[in-house]
């Protein structure tokens, strides 16, 4: 049996690999998506002091510590049995939403543009974002590392450290705003909104004016039939920093609606002795393989599949847009997974709108920044919505606030079944008899995972060329009998 | 095999050390698993010295000084005492019994009670049974 | 090494890292084109498309500098550690993890069978009756797939090889990074091997704007949200831990810019083996009391002692790991 192995995967966050088992047809018998490392969190919480769970598991993913900081920082106002005054909400939701617009930036410009702007079988050297600054222009290209940065810069002022920020504390937070500050942010909200606009109008012109590019998106290889999950409000629109987890099924109607505490009745984890990521999957469907389906307890927890399991957005512009996506891509839910670099966009607008509704709002520079404490209650749940999907953390403390246990399921993890899946139907697809795999295969089988990924690489698509990408084709001896290149 | 434990003893100089030399030319007995290593005062000895001890293999560690009040700097011995404290909390973190570190006051005339600490401490060492950290961290190299 | 006019060999690789190392180094925005002209790189896992395989038919010594972060927590790497060591001329620990064991050095007050049995068998939300656990080979019917074994310890970089330089901090603030690789590129001279560069030597307090009396007695601790910070006293005078005297400077004090306490990234400078001994040294000279059992009270306030003075540096410090 042939066997194609890709050891690492590239231009991700975290270490993983793909292998690809051929059968004697030459198609795709199966294939598995490994992770191959662990840090053991939920052990080493335990000790420490609860207030501390923030900073520390922060450390957990270094591209999205804002989410586990607020996740992690509502289980801990959880454990003492207090909710921040409405001022401390509202900056922590604001530094959210700064995290938001900066790593969607990120996302969308260095990891997605590449493949629909530049093309993707486009000769590889272009195909990154100075390609993408060829296509679109120099002024476009500064303005996407300007906004980021700005997005960045709010949150260092709202959180001391500009990576790691130390922003919350139990009940609260640690620093306020004053009205200069606020300002500031007003007209960089300002600024993320009609960058937002810009993008999508962007790809409004690239991608779905272009047939080619539609057919891929809504034909291509890369449709999984399964449940979507996401944090909605009141009104079940889309929300990220506060909510409940609604869920709809592959028709799109509601499967279950949670509140934080209750996930372990909706949401359970499988092990496989093949890779470090356990799979979660639903619970009341239960774990039937890799397998998607009504019946499946397969899910997916990203901007696509939260923008499916919402009724719609909470603020005007991203309403329209949310509108505009499922009427073009013919109604809800979608499934297509490359949706999900559009659900993106039309999330960042919508992140960038709310940062201004919460600069603007006049508790924004309140003095009340935090709710005292009145004891330990030893118990709490926080739940966010990470860019990369649900995250969930849950702490046991006791009675001096010592962690004794900590569970927490992380936003990629969600999507670890979700992706082998993909990664195999996109193989599947575009590797059959008599077919030769190019470099061409290659990026597109890569686009497939690429689109559940997290953000950034914003730099690092801008280093010119793109480095070889080397896939091994062996024998079942494991002889090497084709060696794929990208150069 | 018997157990030898290996005793490091920190002595400030003015009081504890010499409580030990007249323990010594006395001709008192006391068990011979102790390494003395003189300070000029117990203030002086850093949590880094009783640490280090541990990792090269001291089974427990000693700290003596002059009784409080006694200190020829003053407030030496009082600074070792929170130390003290300290190292004893973080040390039973890390999985080492507390008890294999000890303090106490010994003045200068007080060779039998040295002798009587250092036997009894020896006690409780062997009980205890060797310590694992040097061959814990040496396996980490 | 450098040769005038030309570029070097960068390489970036994380071990056991969390990212925000590699985040760091995007974080130099515009200067990215800077960093660019005066180098190739020439592997970067999160950025570029070359695989191992790639790295391992490079010439020996074919990369200039590699920044590696992240500590070294299984078998993988270890082996990628070693493998980058052969490759490159200058080998740079970069960042808490690969310098002193960092956050996932936490680790080492547990042992992998105890990780293992919480992460896959005692997790609430995990279901696992027939008591699965990832295994190093693993047999399935179209093959064997293999995954690194996993360590029962932390270990450092400098552990398994041999390290040029070590770069502090969680992440290293991205102008030191800047200042740094300018230093190689223009050729200036470099420190000796196995200096701590891309940081001061003083400690976080002496840079530390806050407010701080002389002999300043403290008689009790609080835990952060004990207290109503003033936002300008200093810390540990207010009773909150903060490990700014066992901690070298560098960093601009970020954490206490947000009204956070320093937590030690950077780790202890250059006279200080052992930071959690250089901060218990620092209490015990703080703490206003002769009394033993009043001493005893007090410094009890002081929850979770080993996780707090070696919040990053656990695999570094004398002792290690916990003997559980
Ligand atoms: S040093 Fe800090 S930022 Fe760097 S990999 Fe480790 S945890 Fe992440
Ligand atoms: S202890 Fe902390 S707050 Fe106080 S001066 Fe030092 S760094 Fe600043
Ligand atoms: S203040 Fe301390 S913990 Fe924060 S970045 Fe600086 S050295 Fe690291
Ligand atoms: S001189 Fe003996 S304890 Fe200070």
């Amino acid at each position: 049996m042939k066997r194609i192995s890709i050891d690492p995967i590239t231009r991700l966050e975290g270490h993983g690999k793909i292998e690809i088992f051929l059968d004697d047809e030459g198609g795709v018998d199966n294939v598995f998506f490994q992770v191959p490392e662990l840090r053991g969190f939920e052990k080493f919480c335990e000790g420490r002091p609860v207030e501390e769970l923030p900073s520390i598991v922060a450390k957990i993913c270094g591209v999205c510590p804002g989410c586990h900081h607020m996740s992690s920082g509502k289980a801990v106002d959880a454990v003492f049995g207090i909710e921040p005054p409405p001022t401390a909400k509202k900056l922590r939701e604001l530094f959210y939403m700064a995290h938001f617009v900066h790593s969607h930036i990120a996302h969308f410009y260095a990891l997605a543009a590449p493949d629909f702007v530049v093309g993707p079988t486009a000769p590889k050297a272009q195909r990154n974002v100075l390609g993408v600054i060829d296509k679109v222009g120099p002024e476009i290209g500064t303005a996407v590392l300007k906004q980021r940065r700005l997005a960045q810069e709010i949150q260092a002022l709202l959180g001391g450290h500009q990576t790691f920020v130390v922003m919350n504390i139990p009940g609260g937070v640690r620093k306020g705003l004053n009205s200069l500050e606020r300002d500031d942010i007003v007209e960089k909200a300002k600024g993320f909104i009609d960058f937002a606009q810009f993008s999508l109008k962007l790809f409004g012109d690239v991608v779905l004016s272009n047939k080619e590019y539609l057919n891929i998106i809504l034909n291509g290889p890369y449709a999984l039939n399964i449940h979507s999950m996401g944090l909605v409000d009141i009104n079940n629109k889309v929300t990220f920093y506060d909510g409940k987890v609604r869920v709809v099924d592959t028709e799109g109607k509601e499967h279950c609606k949670y509140a934080p505490v209750d996930y372990r009745d909706f949401v359970a984890e499988r092990v496989e002795p093949w890779t470090y990521l356990k799979f979660p999957y639903l619970k009341k469907k239960g774990w039937k393989g890799f397998t998607d389906g009504q019946d499946s307890g397969v899910y997916h927890a990203t901007p696509l599949s939260r923008l499916n399991a919402s009724d719609g957005m909470a603020t005007p512009l991203a309403q329209i847009e949310y509108d505009r996506m499922f009427s073009t891509l013919g109604g809800k839910p979608v499934h297509a997974t490359l949706a999900m670099h559009w659900a993106r966009l039309i999330e960042l607008l919508y992140s960038a709108e709310r940062c201004l509704e919460l600069a603007e709002d006049p508790d924004i520079i309140g003095k009340e920044l935090r709710t005292p404490s009145n004891g330990i209650v030893g118990e709490g749940v926080g739940i966010v919505e990470a860019q990369r999907g649900t995250l969930t953390h849950h702490y046991w403390t006791d009675k001096k606030g010592l962690v004794t246990k900590a569970n927490i399921i992380v936003g990629t993890t969600n999507n670890n079944a979700a992706i082998t899946m993909s990664i195999k139907k996109a193989a599947q697809g575009l590797i059959k008899k008599g077919v030769t795999v190019t470099d061409g295969i290659l990026n597109m089988i890569e686009m497939a995972f690429r689109a559940y990924d997290p953000c950034f690489s914003c730099a690092t698509h801008s280093l010119p060329g793109q480095m070889p990408m080397i896939v091994l084709i062996r024998d079942s001896q494991g002889n090497e009998i084709q060696r794929i290149s990208r150069k | 095999m018997e157990f030898k434990p290996k005793i490091v003893a920190f002595l400030c100089n003015w009081c504890s050390y010499t409580g030990a030399d007249l323990a010594g030319t006395s001709r008192m007995k006391y068990q011979p698993n102790v390494r003395a290593i003189r300070v000029m005062c117990s203030g002086r000895i850093e949590p880094t010295f009783v640490l280090k001890a541990f990792k090269n293999g001291a089974d427990g560690v000693l700290i003596c000084g002059c009784h409080p009040g006694d200190c020829h700097y003053q407030e030496g011995n009082f600074r070792c005492m929170r130390r003290f404290q300290l190292l004893q909390n973080y040390i039973s973190q890390m999985g080492i019994n507390s008890t294999r570190l000890k303090l106490e006051w010994i003045s200068a005339s007080e060779g039998k009670q040295f002798a009587e600490l250092v036997n009894s401490f020896t006690e409780t060492i062997i009980e205890l049974g060797p310590s694992k950290i040097k061959e814990t961290v040496e396996l980490l190299n | 090494m450098t040769k005038p006019n030309s570029k070097i060999n960068l390489a970036v690789y994380w071990g056991a890292a969390c990212g925000g190392c590699c985040v760091s180094i995007l974080d130099v925005h515009e200067q990215l084109f800077d960093i660019v002209a005066a180098a190739n790189l020439v592997f970067w896992p999160i950025a570029l498309d070359i695989k191992y395989d790639d790295v391992r038919a490079m010439p020996d010594g074919h990369i200039d500098v590699t920044l590696f972060n992240g500590a070294i927590r299984n078998s993988e790497n270890e082996e990628m550690a070693t493998l980058l060591r052969k490759k490159s001329k200058l080998l740079v620990a970069y960042g808490s993890c690969s310098h002193m064991g960092g956050i996932p050095g936490l680790a080492n007050f547990s042992n992998k069978e105890e990780i293992f049995q919480r992460v896959y068998h005692d997790s609430e939300s995990t279901i696992n009756k027939d008591k699965i656990r990832p295994v190093p080979k693993f047999e399935v019917a179209e093959g064997i797939l293999e995954l690194p074994v996993f360590y029962d310890s932390v270990r450092l970089l400098k552990e398994v090889v041999n390290v040029d330089y070590f770069m502090p901090g969680c992440p290293p603030q991205t102008e030191r990074l800047v200042e740094v690789f300018m230093a190689i590129v223009s050729g200036a001279e470099l420190p000796p091997a196995g200096s701590v560069i891309g940081a001061g030597d003083k400690a976080q307090c002496e840079e530390c704007e806050r407010k701080k009396t002389e002999n300043k007695q403290i008689t009790k601790f609080y835990r952060p949200w004990e207290i109503e910070d003033d936002g300008e006293t200093c810390f540990l005078e207010q009773g909150v831990i903060c490990m700014g005297p066992a901690t070298r400077s560098g960093c601009g004090h970020r954490c206490i810019t947000g009204n956070g306490q320093c937590r030690g990234c950077y780790g202890p400078c250059s006279d200080t083996i052992d930071p959690g001994a250089k901060m218990m040294s620092a209490i015990a000279g703080l703490v206003d009391s002769k009394d033993p059992e009043e001493i005893e009270q007090i410094l009890n306030d002081i929850p979770d002692p080993a996780g707090t003075f070696y919040r990053f540096s656990l695999p570094s410090s004398i002792i290690r790991r916990s003997l559980s």
